[in-house]
């Protein structure tokens, strides 16, 4: 997007050009249907059905009267760019009605018209219809990260240090200057590495580096290395996991049976019955955790339900009582085990159950 | 870049400010600090997006009212199990950010394309710099397009203004994802309040009259026989508030002082234990609970027998054959078919001596649920149990529907099967013990489990 906007803006800049031009902005989240799109498009070319802000107009009526207006054009009239965000999401309008109707304006020698599609989808062209696909030029550019880490580092340093024009020159000096010096840092470097090697997007880059630069205060006004550690904590939690450590100890016991019922069911979906059976085993021989009632076992069930780490399976959810609904677990054995070992305070004989249960394992 | 800037001109009402919130908002300092730089100060960009979860009643919303109070920033605060349909979204924001101009009967707004031309030509017009969208509950736009949720997470790439969005939710971020991409927003977890912070939080309701010492020593108690089940601390401290009057009740009595945690923990303990079975549960409602506790005090366990039974609907009055066809279908859904004939046919002759085989850690029927069975099987049951002779009327088969429509039963089988219908039993072991009981029949040596 930044790269269109910024043609869009140089195009603009040209003294020739200034007057010839109408930039169209289109985004498919917004523009659910053709349409609210065409509604959208009339109101940006300012045509005469527009009174102040608003459309008037059926849709066959905007429709006509669009095509018409561009149709009537010639090579002397204003050329039009459509600049079309999310492009993947128009395909999926009814019949492709407006991608159609634009791409046949541009074949057909009328109004100079270009359309510039955006999208991340690399199989976009196989969405199109096939009249529509013949009608496109077929021709991509694609933009991959291609830069490795020096680069990402320089990506870095420019986001970081303050522009040339900035008011205070000492100022800046200072905080170029410490920029400069953090980023050779072993520490600062080794969070970039790692965030470098898991995502090598910008937007990730920008997302870790505000969350540095937002801990910046009167006491502390420069950036440290400790700031991109923290940042980068923060970011990458795994937030399942933080979501266990916050259940109670009953939760706990039904999550630790639930991860055992589906190894040893083969992933098979489960049901409460068998859970609180589980439980019941361990209960019984473990006394000293109090033997607690089933229906308050359920409610646990139930919260753990809410939280999604267990979702019902689909259908049959009228045809059969609550305890026996079947459920598919989604923890991961692995994630229980690193959660249970950050428990706080979890009872010995809780741990010692949870590691047999979970022993077999892998 | 001009975060460095604000660092200079130490603005005292800010500290202030941070200051209040704190001494309001207990064991949340690390996230506040972390909301407070992402939404920046006033002459910031602040954050495009943030999600916030954590467990129920850990403070999010709490925290981020207070912040926003405090700082007095414009926001929209939609609650979206409220928002039912888009329309209600925009309109709700626009409504709450714009009131001087919209008023909910005038507004119209029922498209994403809308709501950003009317957002912008608003914001142009009363000159907002900054403003916030909160979110609460957003696990519910999950409901709508998937677009929306998108459209949401970049309205400040796509309105071009200073705004920034907050989810709210108690469910992880993964599961917000859905094949479109989403701008990922920057996350914040809010963790479970620990044993105490708990404590320090609900001794903030101490109640007056009593010290403060005197309390928490009760809360422990509390805790002791709760926290083992719910950390939700909303669910603590009204249980707490709720059973404080019968821990004092020793002390009015005179027979206990404040200083025998002993005998107080004594009395208190079964109560607390059968609150956890009731109150907690809501079969019993705080009214009833309270009222059972000043009004008499007589036999604990009886009378809450009494007030729960209402809720135990194991008490259904049916007709004679209604219970007799209940009782059927309780046994075909939960025997298997091979085993009728050892049941219910009267003159079996010879038994052969079969090995079973079957195997010991197969799991029963009362653990996976109850089986379809058909129609036929049913009433061939049916005949068997009932003692005298039943025509097959309407009047019976009328009242196998009256058993659908109550859920006792359910139909399994699709519309075009109308020949052949399949059932499935719905009610509980203890429901169908006591229909048996009320019938004199002994279902229990009926049930294959059990034998």
């Amino acid at each position: 997007m930044q790269l269109v906007q910024r043609v869009c803006d140089k195009l603009k800049l040209g003294e020739e050009n200034k007057n010839d031009i109408i930039l169209i902005n289109l985004n498919g989240l917004i523009l659910n249907d053709d349409r609210v799109a065409l509604k959208d498009i009339t109101r940006q070319l300012h045509l005469e059905n527009v009174v102040g802000d608003r459309v008037f107009g059926s849709f066959a009526e905007n429709l006509a009267f669009l095509l018409q207006a561009l149709k009537c054009g010639s090579q002397e009239c204003k050329s039009l760019i459509f600049i079309i965000e999310e492009f993947d999401l128009f395909c999926y309008h009814k019949n492709q009605t407006l991608i159609y109707n634009l791409f046949d304006i541009v074949q057909s020698s009328q109004t100079p018209v270009a359309v510039v599609g955006i999208t991340c989808r690399l199989d976009v062209i196989e969405l199109l219809e096939k009249r529509v696909r013949s009608r496109f030029s077929h021709r991509q550019i694609n933009l991959f990260n291609q830069y490795n880490f020096d680069d990402y580092m320089n990506i870095v340093k420019n986001l970081l240090q303050l522009p040339e024009d900035f008011s205070d020159f000492l100022q800046r000096n200072q905080w170029n200057g410490h920029i400069e010096k953090l980023l050779e840092e072993r520490g600062a470097k080794s969070v970039l590495r790692r965030q470098f090697e898991t995502n090598k997007n910008i937007r990730n880059l920008k997302k870790l580096l505000v969350l540095s630069v937002s801990q910046i205060s009167d006491k502390h006004p420069f950036l440290k290395t400790s700031n991109f550690i923290d940042a980068q904590a923060l970011q990458t939690v795994d937030t399942k996991a933080s979501m266990l450590k916050g259940l109670s100890l009953l939760e706990m016991v039904l999550v630790i049976s639930m991860v055992h019922l589906t190894v040893l069911y083969e992933r098979e979906p489960i049901n409460f019955e068998m859970v609180y059976n589980e439980y019941k085993k361990f209960a019984s021989r473990k006394s000293s955790l109090q033997c607690i009632e089933k229906t308050v076992v359920f409610k646990a069930f139930e919260h753990l339900q809410t939280l999604e780490l267990v979702i019902p399976m689909t259908g049959s959810t009228l045809t059969t009582p609550k305890p026996f609904r079947l459920v598919r677990v989604l923890m991961d054995p692995i994630q229980v085990k690193e959660a249970l070992q950050r428990y706080p305070n979890l009872p010995t004989e809780l741990e010692q159950w949870a590691s047999f249960m979970l022993s077999d394992i892998s | 870049m001009d975060h460095i800037e604000v660092g200079n001109q130490c603005c005292s009402p800010r500290i202030e400010g941070i200051q209040k919130i704190q001494q309001s908002v207990r064991a949340r300092k690390k996230q506040m600090e972390v909301l407070l730089g992402l939404l920046g100060e006033e002459d910031e960009v602040p954050c495009d997006c943030i999600f916030v979860y954590g467990h129920e009643a850990t403070g999010k919303s709490y925290l981020l009212s207070k912040i926003l109070e405090e700082f007095e920033v414009p926001y929209a605060w939609i609650n979206c199990v409220e928002i039912y349909s888009q329309r209600l979204l925009y309109e709700g924001i626009l409504s709450q950010l714009f009131s001087s101009t919209y008023t909910v009967t005038t507004l119209r707004c029922d498209n994403m394309c809308d709501f950003i031309r009317m957002f912008k030509q608003e914001a142009q017009a009363m000159n907002l710099k900054k403003m916030y969208i909160i979110l609460d509950n957003a696990e519910k736009l999950r409901n709508f397009e998937p677009t929306l949720l998108a459209a949401l997470m970049r309205l400040q790439e796509l309105t071009r203004l200073d705004l920034s969005v907050i989810l709210i939710s108690e469910i992880i971020w993964e599961k917000f994802r859905c094949g479109i991409g989403l701008c990922e927003p920057l996350q914040l977890h809010f963790p479970q309040y620990n044993r105490e912070e708990v404590l320090e939080i609900l001794s903030l309701d101490c109640p007056p009259g009593y010290s403060e010492e005197f309390y928490t020593a009760y809360l422990r108690v509390v805790l002791s026989v709760f926290y083992l089940v719910t950390r939700n601390l909303r669910e603590l401290r009204y249980l707490a508030l709720l059973n404080f009057p019968k821990y004092c009740e020793p002390i009015k009595c005179g027979t206990v002082s404040e200083s025998d945690q002993h005998k107080l923990w004594k009395n208190i303990e079964p109560h607390l234990k059968e609150a956890l079975n009731t109150v907690y549960l809501r079969e019993v409602s705080s009214f009833q609970w309270e009222n059972y506790h000043t009004k008499d005090a007589v036999g604990p366990a009886k009378k809450v027998g009494d007030l729960t039974q209402s809720f135990n609907r194991a008490a259904v009055e049916l007709p004679f054959y209604s219970k007799f066809l209940l009782i059927a279908s309780y046994l075909a859904s939960y025997n298997p078919a091979r085993t009728d004939k050892k049941f219910f046919v009267k003159n079996q002759g010879k038994v052969k001596k079969k090995k079973i085989n079957l195997r010991k850690d197969q799991p029963k029927r009362h653990i996976l649920g109850p089986k379809p069975f058909p129609l036929d099987r049913m009433m061939a049951i049916f005949y068997s149990i009932v003692e005298e002779q039943v025509p097959p009327t309407s009047m019976i088969f009328s009242q196998i529907t009256t058993l659908v429509t109550l859920r006792l039963l359910a139909t399994t089988s699709n519309e075009e099967e109308l020949g052949t219908p399949k059932y499935k039993c719905l009610v509980g072991l203890e429901f169908i013990r006591n229909v048996s009981q009320t019938v004199k029949f002994d279902i229990l040596s009926y049930l294959n489990d059990f034998i």
